[in-house]
C-alpha cells in the first residue's frame, strides 16, 4: 500500500481494480458474515467451505469473499455463488462438502439447497430471481454482497473514491452543497432534515467545524446503520470526507453504539486503510486539505443519539440534551459548528456527486428523494434489508417483498419510526412511504425500522411497551418527560393488568398532551406518538382491555386463557407433549383438555397446534 | 458479593495511554476496563481522577448514566437478552422467562458463582433473526424457550 499523492495515482489505482473485478475468470463465492448471518453461523460455514476447497486443491481456483450484509437477513447464512449468481439460503458446515463437489467442481446445482420461496413454494436458483430482491432498488446497499467490507480494493473495484476525486478537484464547496441541496436528500437519521441546508449553514459560522457521523441507531428494531458500517464502511467515510470539503473541516467523529462491535472493527479497519492510501489524514492527495475521523462508542443510552446528547457524550460526559436556542452546526461539539448526520445519510452523499442531483431526485417522491433502506422485521416472512424507492407502498414492502404475515396470520399493524413512531393499520396498507405520508397518518420515518405485527400483537402492550423503553431511557432531567412518561406507564400497565378505569383513555391523551409540548428534547416531545396513534386505530381495543378486562390478541396475561376446542382438536397430542406443565391430558385421536387454574400462559400449546384448535379466550 | 479481582495495573496504564490520557475518552477507557472484568472495580477510581484530572463526581455521572458501565461485580458471562421491538413482538420475554427460571435469577442479577449475568438489551442490530441473545460478544439467533436454555446451558 502506498500513499496516493495526487488525482492520478488515484484513478490508476482504481481503474486497476476495477479492471481486476471486471476480468476476473475466477468463480467468485461470496458468504455473508454480517451479524445476522453471523447469529445463524457463518464462522463454522466459512471453516468448512476453506477446507473443502483445500481438499480439491480448488483454492487458487475460487476466490471466497466473506461479505458484509446482504440483507435478506432471515435465511441466513447466505451463499451467492458468482458469475452464475447462484443462490444457497439457510447454509450449515454439513451442506457444503455437496456445494464444493457438485457445484463448485462439476458446475451441477445441489437441488436440496435451492432457495425455496415460502410464499409460492416455487424453487428460484439465481439470486436476482428472488422476490425478495427483485423489486428492491439497491442504490446504497448493492455493493455490500460482492465487497469484503475489510478491504479497500474492494471499494476501488466499484468505482469507490470517485466521489471524493470529484468533489475535491472538479468542484468548489459550494457546488457540493448546492449539488447535495439539490438533490433533495433528507436525514435519513429521523427528522429527514434537508441535508443541504443543514451544510449549508454549518459552513457559514466561524470556528474549528466538525464533521460527525450518528452511528448510534438507538431505534430497537432497526439496523440498517450496522449493516452499512459493517459491510461498506468505506461508503459511509467518503460520505464524510466529501462533507468535511464542504464545509471545512479538519477532523470528523463517528459515534458507535457499543452493542456494534463488529461495526466498530470494521470502520476502524477502513480508517486505517484510507489513511495509508492518504486518503485521510495531511495533504490529502497532494491538495493540502487536512482530514482525519475519530470513533468513539457509545454507552447504551438511547437519548444519546439526539444531537445534543451526543455531543455531551463525545465529549466525556454523561450524554443529557440541551435546549437548542442555538443549533449544533453553530454550537455544536466543543462549542464548535458541528454537522452530524446519520450513517445512511452519509452513505447516500457519494452516490449523489457520482450520479448528479438530477439523476438522484428522479427517484422518490416530490418531497423524499432518493431510496429509503427498511429494516422489516417483526410477524412477516422474509425478514431483513429492503432498499426501495421513496414512495413504494407498504403493501409492496410487507406483502410483495416481505411475502406476507408469517403462518398465514392476519395483518394487524405496522409500527415505523421507532419509539417516536406509531402504529399503520391495515387501512393504509396502500400508503407510499416517504416522510410526509407517514407523519399524515400520525407515524414518522424515523430511521425506517419497519416492525409488522399479526393478530397476536396486542396494541396495548405495544403502546405499553414503548412508553415502559422510554421511561427508561428518559435522561431525567426535564419533569414532563420524567414524571409524565412515569405516569403514563402506570396508567397503560394497569389497563394490561386489568385495572383499568373509565376515564384513562382521556387521562393518557391529556398526560401525552403535556409530555409532546412541554419536553425539553426530541425524546419527550415525540414520545407520545405510539400511545396516540395507538389509541386512534385501535380505541376498541384498549376499550376491551378497560371494560371487558380482556386481551384479544392474548398477550395480557390477566385478561385472557387458553381453551382447547373440542370441535377443533384433533388428539395429535402435540400440545400435551410440548406443555411444560403438563396440564394437558387426553387419549390419542380424541379431543384433549386444559386444566385452566394451573396454565401459566406460556403460549406454547397455541404455538405448537397446527390445527387451531389452542383458543384464546 | 466479595470483590476478588486481582488488578492488573500495568494493564491500566495501557488503556489510559492508548487514549492519551485524554478525558473526553472517559467512557471508552471505562468500557475498555470492562471488557477485561465485567465491572469497573472501585480501585480503579482512584487512579482515573488523578491521570485523566477529571473530578470523582464526574466519573460517576458517567458510571451511573451509562448502561454498559456496571460498578458491582458481573458474571463471566453476561447474558443479554434483546427486548428490542422486533425481539419483543417475537416472544422476547418468554425467552427471558425461561432464562430467568433456568438461571434462578432475575433479570440484572448475577449468579452467586459470578458465572452469568442476565440483562435485557434494547436491540443488537440482529432484528431479522429474533429472538436473539448475546453471550458476551457472540450473538445467538431464531430461539425459542429451549434452545434458549440450551444455549445458556452450553457455557456452563
Ligand atoms: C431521542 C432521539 C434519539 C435519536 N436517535 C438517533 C439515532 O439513533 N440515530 C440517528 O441517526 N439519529 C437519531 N436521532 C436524530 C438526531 O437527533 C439527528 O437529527 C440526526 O442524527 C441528524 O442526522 P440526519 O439529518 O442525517 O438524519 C435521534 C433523535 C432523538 C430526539
Ligand atoms: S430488536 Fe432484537 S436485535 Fe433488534
Amino acid at each position: 500500500m502506498t500513499t496516493l499523492e495526487n488525482r492520478e495515482a488515484l484513478r490508476s489505482i482504481r481503474s486497476s481494480f476495477e479492471a481486476r473485478l471486471r476480468d476476473s475468470k475466477k468463480k467468485l463465492i461470496s458468504l455473508c458474515a454480517g451479524s445476522g448471518c453471523g447469529a445463524y453461523g457463518t464462522a463454522k460455514v466459512y471453516d468448512t467451505l476453506m477446507e473443502q476447497l483445500a481438499e480439491h486443491n480448488l483454492e487458487n481456483e475460487v476466490e471466497v469473499k466473506l461479505s458484509g450484509c446482504h440483507g435478506f437477513c432471515e435465511k441466513g447464512p447466505i451463499m451467492v455463488i458468482h458469475p452464475e449468481g447462484i443462490f444457497y439460503p439457510q447454509l450449515k458446515e454439513k451442506h457444503i462438502p455437496d456445494i464444493v463437489e457438485n457445484t463448485i467442481k462439476n458446475g451441477d446445482l445441489v437441488k436440496k439447497l435451492i432457495f425455496k420461496d415460502p410464499a409460492t413454494k416455487k424453487k428460484i436458483t439465481y439470486e436476482k430471481d428472488v422476490p425478495f430482491y427483485k423489486l428492491q432498488q439497491r442504490v446504497i446497499f448493492g455493493n455490500n454482497g460482492i465487497i469484503d467490507p475489510t478491504r479497500i480494493e474492494d471499494y476501488f473495484s466499484v468505482g469507490g473514491y470517485a466521489a471524493l476525486e470529484k468533489a475535491l478537484f472538479d468542484m468548489s464547496p459550494k457546488e457540493i452543497i448546492d449539488e447535495v441541496k439539490k438533490s433533495g436528500l433528507r436525514g435519513r437519521g429521523g427528522g429527514g432534515f434537508p441535508a443541504g441546508r443543514k451544510w449549508e449553514t454549518c459552513a457559514k459560522h466561524h470556528g474549528d467545524r466538525y464533521v460527525i457521523c450518528n452511528a448510534d441507531e438507538g431505534d430497537p428494531g432497526a439496523y440498517m446503520d450496522r449493516s452499512l458500517l459493517e459491510g461498506n464502511p468505506h461508503s459511509v467515510l467518503e460520505g464524510m470526507i466529501v462533507g468535511a470539503i464542504a464545509v471545512g473541516s479538519n477532523e470528523g467523529y463517528v459515534y458507535v453504539r457499543h452493542e456494534y462491535p463488529l461495526a466498530v472493527t470494521n470502520f476502524s479497519q477502513a480508517l486505517e486503510s484510507a489513511r495509508k492510501y492518504g486518503l485521510l489524514g495531511k495533504n490529502i492527495l497532494g491538495t493540502g486539505f487536512d482530514f482525519d475521523i475519530h470513533i468513539s462508542r457509545g454507552g447504551g443510552a438511547f437519548v444519546c443519539g439526539e444531537s445534543t446528547a451526543l455531543m455531551a457524550s463525545l465529549e466525556g460526559k454523561p450524554g443529557r440534551p440541551r435546549a437548542k436556542y442555538i443549533h449544533t452546526v453553530e454550537k455544536g461539539f466543543r462549542n464548535n459548528p458541528s454537522m452530524l448526520n446519520n450513517v445512511e445519510t452519509w452513505a447516500n452523499v457519494p452516490v449523489i456527486i457520482n450520479k448528479g442531483s438530477e439523476w438522484y431526485a428522479s427517484i422518490g417522491t416530490e418531497g423524499s428523494k432518493g431510496t429509503k433502506i427498511f429494516s422489516l422485521v417483526g410477524k412477516v416472512m422474509n425478514t431483513g434489508l429492503v432498499e426501495v424507492p421513496m414512495g413504494t407502498t407498504l403493501r409492496t414492502i410487507i406483502f410483495d417483498i416481505g411475502g406476507g404475515i408469517l403462518k398465514k396470520k392476519k395483518f394487524k399493524a405496522v409500527q415505523t419510526g421507532g419509539p417516536s413512531g406509531g402504529c399503520i393499520p391495515e387501512e393504509f396498507l396502500d400508503l407510499g412511504v416517504d416522510f410526509d405520508e407517514l407523519t399524515k397518518v400520525g407515524s414518522m420515518m424515523g430511521s425506517g425500522g419497519m416492525i409488522v405485527m399479526d393478530q397476536d400483537t396486542c396494541m396495548v402492550d405495544v403502546a405499553r411497551y414503548f412508553i415502559e423503553f422510554l421511561q427508561d431511557e428518559s435522561c431525567g432531567q426535564c419533569n414532563p418527560c420524567r414524571e409524565g412518561l412515569k405516569q403514563m406507564l402506570d396508567v397503560l400497565t394497569r389497563i394490561c393488568h386489568g385495572h383499568g378505569r373509565e376515564g384513562d383513555l382521556e387521562l393518557l391523551e391529556e398526560l401525552s398532551d403535556m409530555v409532546a409540548n412541554a419536553s425539553l428534547c426530541g425524546l419527550g416531545t415525540s414520545a407520545p406518538n405510539p400511545v396516540m396513534s395507538n389509541i386512534r386505530y385501535f380505541r376498541e381495543e384498549y376499550e376491551t382491555h378497560i371494560r371487558d378486562k380482556k386481551c384479544p390478541a392474548g398477550v395480557c396475561k390477566p385478561l385472557f386463557f387458553y381453551e382447547i376446542d373440542q370441535e377443533l382438536c384433533t388428539g395429535c397430542t402435540l400440545c400435551a407433549k410440548r406443555c411444560p406443565e403438563e396440564i394437558i391430558s387426553g387419549e390419542q385421536k380424541a379431543p384433549h383438555q386444559l386444566e385452566q387454574d394451573k396454565c401459566i400462559k406460556c403460549g406454547i400449546c397455541y404455538e405448537a397446534c397446527m390445527f387451531d384448535a389452542v383458543v384464546v379466550k | 458479593m466479595e470483590n476478588t479481582v486481582e488488578i492488573d495495573w500495568q494493564k491500566m496504564d495501557e488503556i489510559i495511554d492508548k487514549y492519551q490520557s485524554n478525558r473526553e475518552a472517559l467512557l471508552m477507557i471505562m468500557q475498555d476496563i470492562s471488557d477485561i472484568y465485567n465491572y469497573v472495580p472501585p480501585e480503579v477510581i482512584p487512579v482515573l481522577i488523578q491521570k485523566l484530572n477529571v473530578p470523582e463526581s464526574l466519573i460517576y455521572g458517567v458510571a451511573t448514566f451509562y448502561k454498559t458501565i456496571s460498578l458491582e461485580p458481573r458474571g463471566k458471562y453476561i447474558v443479554s437478552v434483546c427486548t428490542g421491538t422486533a425481539c419483543h413482538v417475537r416472544g422476547a420475554d418468554k425467552i427471558m422467562d425461561a432464562l430467568e427460571e433456568r438461571l434462578a435469577i432475575k433479570e440484572g442479577q448475577t449468579t452467586d458463582d459470578l458465572l452469568f449475568t442476565l440483562e435485557g438489551v434494547r436491540c443488537i442490530g440482529c432484528c431479522a433473526s429474533g429472538p436473539v441473545l448475546n453471550v458476551n460478544q457472540e450473538t445467538h439467533g431464531g430461539l425459542d424457550r429451549t434452545s434458549a436454555v440450551k444455549t445458556v446451558d452450553s457455557y456452563s
